[in-house]
């Protein structure tokens, strides 16, 4: 087992017939995803790489029994693909693109309020469940089927840690990319539940960095909510405030959103933190003999 | 993207956001014109600058001198004006090396019976704008927020329809207004929230704002900032750039589309995804280094992207050393290692370069640096790269 993505898992693409979207798309493919189709409005009927095109996710979802999207439309279109693709009944939507205006954001999430679909991202790499699917940017090669949980704000973090982990010789249940916007559609609690209830999944690894207080709420979760092993890395304590570091999100404002004061809320849980970006994976095989040795 | 206070203010009264009568003034002479002009009698000299606390703030030119002054003569606004311009305004968010003035912000006076925090941000955690004020304007909120949490006022926004107007009584009656003020709090404060929503404002702060003798309200500062993403929709913003107040070789990465932020160390850093750029810093200072920049050049950087990217980080005078970390998933760590060459030639290093490589084709890549014959250090993995790199400072 996993989450969010398994053997019932059928993908779509919007945005297939853009470069990044077709690129990606083959990838996936390789790699054993069950990629049925895309969707470009006004291309619908045409073919791209022997891919079927549609004009509209409704269209998609008829005709190929899809139930996953993911999503490479440019920007200023992307909140109006994520709500197409909950309006025709996708249940997971994983939102690719960097750089949707905030207050699209806004709009997005109160349409998804109340509606079953779940959204990840947007300005994510996706999610992968090693062996199975990967919907996403990710090198799918790195990757190891085993019992690990990762959610992540960031991409080549993710790989990283990935790296490290496959070569410690522990494979991952799913990765997720929750993504390094301020409002994105699924959070650490979310996914820790998720990871929680999973009988796959032994141990969890977060990747937390400046801005918000995310991580400080997953906390507070993990404290009364997770039993299982969790390992935690957060980037930028060197980051100086005010200053924006790649990621929309990633700012620390007002004095709040520092890593130290994550780390020490992560820590106060009895969560093994990791010092430095070189030990993400060695931090998980602490945490687990910390909880054997309970 | 930041702009003015008098800019913000320009757009307030379009509108309909009520502001005191000012005029932009470029010279100490505009200065004294625009106080008589504004009733003669009493004026605010404000110094622009693209920071806060410019009140409470010094010039490094001019130490007895403020960044914001009450004046009361066409003379005075003119001398206080001349000590002004040209000069570095260093303020608690300034940064140590302040903010030079070119212009100069002269404010009509009002009856001021209370002033008021105002701020509207995207709160994260409750997934849309909210609405805080306060009834300690004039100082810093972080400090209200940390000593009186219980004078902080919070008021979300019904999503993209903004705020209603029960939440603006909700408010006005909390913070103690009466009769006049009430209405007017009515007013004010669903325009202001439709301003941050139609201009696509990531943050908007008014503080003070004030109440009048005779009941109004006013915004008696403007501190606005757009969401970078959505300027496509508003081109009408973009004359309100100020590049003088950017750092010139953040401006110069993102027309290449890289992302930079200048830092204070001595090690330059090149690395492709945000948070491993972050990670990068981090793992450099545990190792006993200072990180020079933050620099991401994204996940398809090409050659021209890298030789610009290293063009940046050598441009900065306290760079001594340089550490390359790429994990290539997608882009190819081949890939990274020509355009790595192709730049190291055309840039010409004088510091010592340290690379780091893992991922897709990491095998070709190594071999191809091995036999550029250039010198340059290569690092097997994390703790390596940062270890050797700090390592050539020392040597």
């Amino acid at each position: 087992m996993s989450i969010l993505v398994d053997r019932e898992t059928k993908v779509i693409c919007q945005g297939i017939t853009g470069k990044a979207g077709l690129f990606h798309s083959q990838k996936c493919r390789e790699y054993g995803t069950p990629l049925v189709g895309g969707v470009t409005p006004g291309k619908g009927g045409t073919e791209i790489d022997k891919f079927p095109v549609f004009n509209t996710v409704a269209d998609a979802v008829q005709k190929t029994g899809a139930n996953t999207t993911m999503i490479f439309v440019p920007p200023p279109f992307c909140a109006d693909a994520i709500m197409e693709a909950c309006d025709a009944g996708i249940k997971l939507i994983i939102a690719i693109t960097e750089g949707v205006p905030v207050l699209d954001m806004v709009k997005v999430m109160t349409y998804l309020k109340g509606k079953s679909s779940r959204l990840i991202g947007p300005n994510c790499p996706g999610v992968i469940t090693p062996g199975v699917a990967k919907i996403g940017i990710m090198p799918g090669y790195i990757h190891k089927a085993g019992p690990v949980g990762l959610m992540s704000r960031s991409g080549t973090l993710t790989y990283e840690a990935v790296w490290q982990l496959s070569s410690l010789g522990l494979g991952q249940s799913t990765c997720v990319g929750l993504g390094g916007d301020p409002i994105v559609g699924t959070s650490f609690i979310e996914l820790l539940q998720m990871f929680q209830d999973d009988p796959a999944t032994e141990a969890i690894l977060m990747m937390g960095e400046i801005g918000g207080s995310a991580e400080i709420d997953a906390a507070t979760f993990i404290k009364t909510h997770v039993t299982k092993p969790v390992a935690a890395f957060i980037a930028g304590r060197t980051a100086p405030p005010g200053k924006r570091m790649g990621h929309a999100g990633a700012i620390i404002s007002g004095g709040k959103g520092t890593a130290q004061e994550k780390i020490d809320a992560l820590e106060a849980a009895g969560v093994v933190v990791a010092q430095s970006p070189a030990d993400m994976g060695t931090a998980v095989q602490r945490a687990i003999a910390k909880k054997a040795g309970k | 993207m930041k702009i003015h206070e008098y800019q913000g203010k320009q757009l307030f009264a379009k509108a309909g956001i009520p502001v005191p009568p000012g005029i932009v003034a470029k010279t100490p002479e505009e200065a004294a014109a625009a106080f008589t002009q504004l009733g003669g009698k009493i004026a605010v000299v404000k110094s622009q600058i693209h920071a806060g606390g410019r009140g409470k703030g010094t010039f490094k030119e001019q130490p007895q001198q403020r960044g914001v002054v009450l004046v009361r003569s066409a003379e005075e606004a003119k001398e206080n004006a001349a000590r002004m311009l040209g000069n570095t305004l260093v303020t608690i968010q300034s940064g140590p090396e302040g903010k030079k003035v070119s212009t100069i912000y002269v404010e009509g006076g009002l009856n001021i019976a209370r002033e008021l925090y105002l701020g509207i941000v995207v709160d994260r955690e409750a997934g849309g704008p909210v609405l805080i004020m306060s009834t300690e304007g004039g100082v810093e909120i972080e400090e209200v927020a940390e000593h009186h949490p219980e004078k902080i006022l919070k008021e979300k926004l019904d999503g993209l329809n903004g705020l209603h107007a029960f939440q603006a009584r909700n408010l006005a009656f909390k913070l103690g207004f009466e009769g006049p003020t009430i209405r007017a709090a009515e007013k004010f404060l669903p325009q202001i929230c439709k301003f941050f929503i139609d201009n696509d404002c990531s943050m908007a702060e008014i503080n003070p704002l004030v109440v009048t003798k005779e009941g109004e309200l006013f915004a008696l500062d403007a501190k606005v900032t757009f969401d970078d993403n959505a300027l496509f929709r508003h081109p009408n913003l973009k004359e309100y750039r100020d590049l003088s107040e950017e750092e010139p070789m953040e401006v110069r990465a993102s027309e290449t589309g890289l992302s930079y932020v200048k830092l204070e160390g001595n090690i330059g850093c090149l690395v492709n995804g945000a948070g491993l750029a972050m990670s990068t810093m981090d793992l450099i200072k545990l190792h006993g280094g200072q990180p020079a920049n933050f620099l991401d050049v994204g996940g398809g950087a090409n050659v021209d992207q890298v030789t610009e990217a290293f063009k940046i980080i050598l441009a900065d005078s306290n760079v001594k050393a340089v550490l390359v970390n790429i994990f290539g998933g997608i882009m190819q760590c081949d890939t990274i290692v020509t355009a790595l060459l192709s730049a190291y030639e055309k840039v010409g290093f004088n510091v010592p370069l340290v690379v780091r490589l893992e991922g897709t084709n990491v095998d070709i890549a190594r071999k191809m640096l091995a036999e550029s014959g250039r010198d340059i250090i290569t690092a097997t993995d994390l703790t390596d790269a940062a270890k050797k790199v700090v390592a050539t400072l020392g040597a």
